[in-house]
């Protein structure tokens, strides 16, 4: 280094990097912790229908993934804000009355075997809160699908928050089903106007379908997620459902219904639109979307459970990198698209 | 900052204004222009420095071949060394003076190649010798092609390839259209820009020449919305016998990029690894064609150019005519020199400049601009893993997968690259930019085209 005495006030040497010299404003952190922001007021509204409960069971399925994340992730990867976005979105497909001890352990399956066993952020196949959710549903079926009704105090909790391992779940809370679970074994519909703000029973996240889209909207808008994947999982929901009302209104339910019901947005909005777990080629979220959209109708009109949004995306993820092979774009002057390996 | 002011509004507005329509291209990215800096400044004569320095190596080809020795006098505009086959392009004599030695000198490109030193005369009035200037009515295309290879006129936008092999499409290619390419999409440089609104007539005349010695008919001059004035005196001092238009294009990242403006301007997509000329096409920058014009002017051959200082790190931004030759040193102090903290030097705008290390490295024919970064702007960001998110697939102009490119790129899949269109690439940056785990694409990709030519060369070395 040549040092300059006219024109060099500096005795620092030149810094050499290579181009672009610009960078644009936005880096993973701040993606991700925008999200985490976004979750805020679908999470305060969980709490303003199930009380404190709800507030506790997402800390602790937070802090399950948290932890797990310090403790068994690389070093700084908490600050990245990816596990609190696991540990909320898992919360939120709980119910109120979940044991507070499961739901740690959920987080913590989310995150260690969901992500880090994957080698990290951006590593992982499937959606961590998911394959969290996934667990959860498998080892603890009956606590997992145990809805604490809105009823009595605000202040009350609900359900076994603090129920112990090992000990038998202590159900004597009034109960309340949802939805999906009245229409599929009751045959009962729901006013639509409460599905739509959220005012039923029902995992904390499966609630006001208006908030989520609200949020969401606002990431869409800042582009931290694509509104393909959203329009596109609800829109094959709303076409193949609305045939399947046209033909037996009374056996399957009608579309306003499906798609405001259950855990369908919060999953369609949230979860699909995973950066990490999603294609990447718009036309391959595209598809996405609506493989997601075919399984959720073919589960709830078909299979054994009221629900499907979670094996619906699960499924999908898995194949994702197959639908980024084939939906590669055409290359700028190259005759057509061609299929590259991932 | 132009950047951080912009709305969710505006982004929708850009976002729709992304697709391609005419007049634009696909994709692209919208960085912060800084063009504020120069963009209202005269352009300016630099006084000649007391030193000059000329690389052989100034151009894209071979290097041109000496032909003066250490203690020759030389004339402003004598040529130095001569073009070396087709594809070269001489080197001239920026200023009068004393060759005082010839030997290895560093170079913008961080290399070092041969140069010839100058003392420049001190009292010297630096006017070339009288030469003839030829009258293009008379001229064949192979004799202007020749004045044009004998003035070293090379493509000033950046790239620095001989303007008169540009100027011979391959025989079995019709040209109907000669592209102006008027964008100027780095941001910070703005000696286009300047030389469109200060010097439209000559552009016009050059444009002329070109047609002339073509036999094309028609003529588009692209310009970015964001120089109303460069296309009004354009527009304002138009040719009224010729077919030329002047034509706004939106504002993005890379407008310039030969093929991008191709698909703006006429909507012809060149097809991968050819030519424009393959779509009858010729794209030529606008500084090389008023330096086309100057030599049909004056006779001067190519021995100074207009080039930006600018950014934030210097304290005098300028728009001036420099000698080519001028050291870094020499420019920065006539421009008052660094500010306290300025950290990078870049020869180039900052997409794809190049970032310098030594003072003493001579502007070239091909250098735009000096742009000076400072701290804050340099600052080095962790890289994180990549997270899927896909910007990098919709920043490129070239519809790349550059996710894809790099993972290979860190695995050494030279190969599978090459399968996957890296020739394609054309190093814009755009997907780096975007990039919110700040990995260095451009710079995977630039390195993975110098590993797959080793290959090639070893492999041809082989055989």
């Amino acid at each position: 280094m040549t040092t300059m005495t006219a024109a060099d006030p500096r005795t620092a040497p030149l810094v050499i990097t290579a181009s672009p010299h610009l960078k644009g404003r936005d880096t993973t952190q701040r993606i991700m912790w925008t999200v985490v922001l976004t979750l805020l007021p679908i999470v305060a509204w969980s709490v303003w229908l199930f009380g404190p409960s709800a507030l506790l069971v997402t800390l602790a399925s937070v802090a399950g993934a948290v932890a797990t994340e310090h403790f068994i992730g690389r070093h700084g990867t908490l600050a990245d804000g990816s596990a609190a976005i696991t540990g909320i979105l898992l919360g939120l497909t709980l119910p109120a009355g979940f044991p507070l001890w499961m739901a740690v352990v959920g987080g913590g399956i989310a995150i260690g075997f969901g992500k880090l066993l994957f080698g990290g952020l951006g590593y992982n196949i499937f959606n961590p809160a998911l394959i969290g959710r996934a667990f959860l549903q498998a080892a603890f079926p009956v606590a997992i699908t145990t809805w604490p009704a809105r009823s009595g105090s605000w202040w009350a909790l609900r359900g076994d928050n603090f129920a112990l391992p090992l000990m038998r779940p202590h159900v004597d809370a009034v109960t309340a089903a949802t939805p999906l679970g009245l229409f599929k074994f009751e045959g009962q519909g729901t006013d639509v106007g409460s599905l739509f703000l959220g005012t039923v029973g029902g995992s904390l996240g499966e609630t006001s379908a208006l908030l989520i889209l609200l949020c969401g909207g606002y990431l869409a808008l800042r582009r931290y997620l694509d509104w393909r994947i959203p329009v596109s999982v609800l829109g094959t929901v709303a076409l193949l459902q609305g045939a399947l009302h046209l033909m037996n209104a009374t056996r399957y339910a009608s579309v306003p219904f499906t798609l405001f019901s259950g855990g369908l947005v919060l999953g369609a909005v949230y979860m699909a639109t995973d950066m990490v777990t999603a294609p990447v080629t718009k036309l391959g979220r595209w598809v996405f979307g609506a493989m997601i959209g075919l399984t959720v109708v073919v589960i709830r009109a078909w299979g054994g459970l009221p629900e499907g949004v979670m094996y619906a995306i699960l499924l999908a993820n898995a194949l994702v990198p197959y639908i980024n092979k084939v939906t590669q774009p055409r290359v700028f002057g190259a005759r057509r698209a061609k299929v590259v390996a991932r | 900052m132009a950047e951080a002011r912009t709305g969710l509004l505006s982004r929708l507005a850009r976002g729709a204004a992304s697709r391609a329509s005419a007049f634009g291209f696909s994709h692209g990215i919208h960085p912060p222009e800084h063009k504020e800096l120069t963009a209202h400044l005269p352009i300016r004569r630099m006084p000649y420095p007391d030193e000059v320095v000329l690389p052989l190596r100034q151009h894209t080809g071979k290097p041109a071949r000496l032909i003066v020795r250490k203690g020759d006098h030389v004339e402003r505009g004598d040529v130095l060394a001569e073009a070396d086959g087709w594809v070269s392009s001489p080197v001239h004599a920026s200023a009068s003076g004393w060759v005082t030695d010839i030997d290895w000198w560093p170079h913008p490109d961080g290399s070092m190649c041969t140069a010839v030193r100058i003392r420049v005369e001190r009292y010297s009035a630096q006017i070339a010798r009288p030469r003839l200037v030829p009258d293009w009515h008379g001229l064949t295309q192979a004799d202007v092609l020749r004045a044009v290879q004998q003035a070293g006129v090379v493509g000033l936008g950046g790239a620095a390839f001989p303007t008169h092999v540009k100027l011979l499409p391959p025989k079995d290619t019709t040209i109907d259209t000669i592209v102006i390419n008027g964008a100027e999409c780095e941001p910070y440089l703005t000696t286009d820009h300047r030389s469109m609104v200060e010097y439209p007539d000559r552009v016009h005349f050059g444009v002329r020449i070109m047609m002339h010695a073509l036999g094309v008919k028609r003529a588009v001059i692209g310009v970015e919305r964001n120089k109303p004035d460069a296309i009004e005196a354009l527009e304002r001092t138009r040719p009224t016998d010729l077919d030329v238009t002047v034509l706004p294009l939106t504002v993005k990242y890379p407008q310039g990029a030969e093929k991008m403006l191709i698909r703006a301007v006429l909507g012809r997509e060149v097809s991968s690894g050819q030519l424009p000329a393959s779509v009858g096409v010729i794209v030529q920058n606008v500084g090389s064609v008023a330096t086309l014009a100057e030599v049909f002017e004056t006779g001067l051959p190519l021995v100074e150019r207009i080039v930006t200082v600018s950014g934030h790190g210097v304290h005098r931004p300028a728009n001036l005519i420099v000698p080519v030759g001028t050291k870094l040193r020499d420019l920065l102090a006539y421009c008052g020199g660094l500010t306290e903290d300025a950290e990078e030097v870049l020869f180039g705008g900052p997409m794809m400049g190049q970032a310098q290390s030594d003072f003493d490295v001579p502007l070239l024919k091909g250098t735009t601009g000096v742009v000076v970064l400072t701290h804050d702007e340099v600052r080095a960001q962790a890289q994180s893993p990549c997270i899927h998110c896909g910007r990098c697939l919709d920043a490129c102009p070239m519809f790349l997968n550059p996710t894809l490119l790099g993972d290979l790129a860190r695995m050494n899949r030279y190969d599978e690259m090459a399968e996957a269109h890296l020739a394609d690439c054309m190093l814009c940056g755009s997907c780096s930019y975007v990039c919110p785990s700040n990995i260095p694409l451009a710079q995977l990709f630039s390195a993975s085209k110098a590993a797959l030519r080793r290959q090639s060369a070893a492999k041809a070395g082989a055989a």
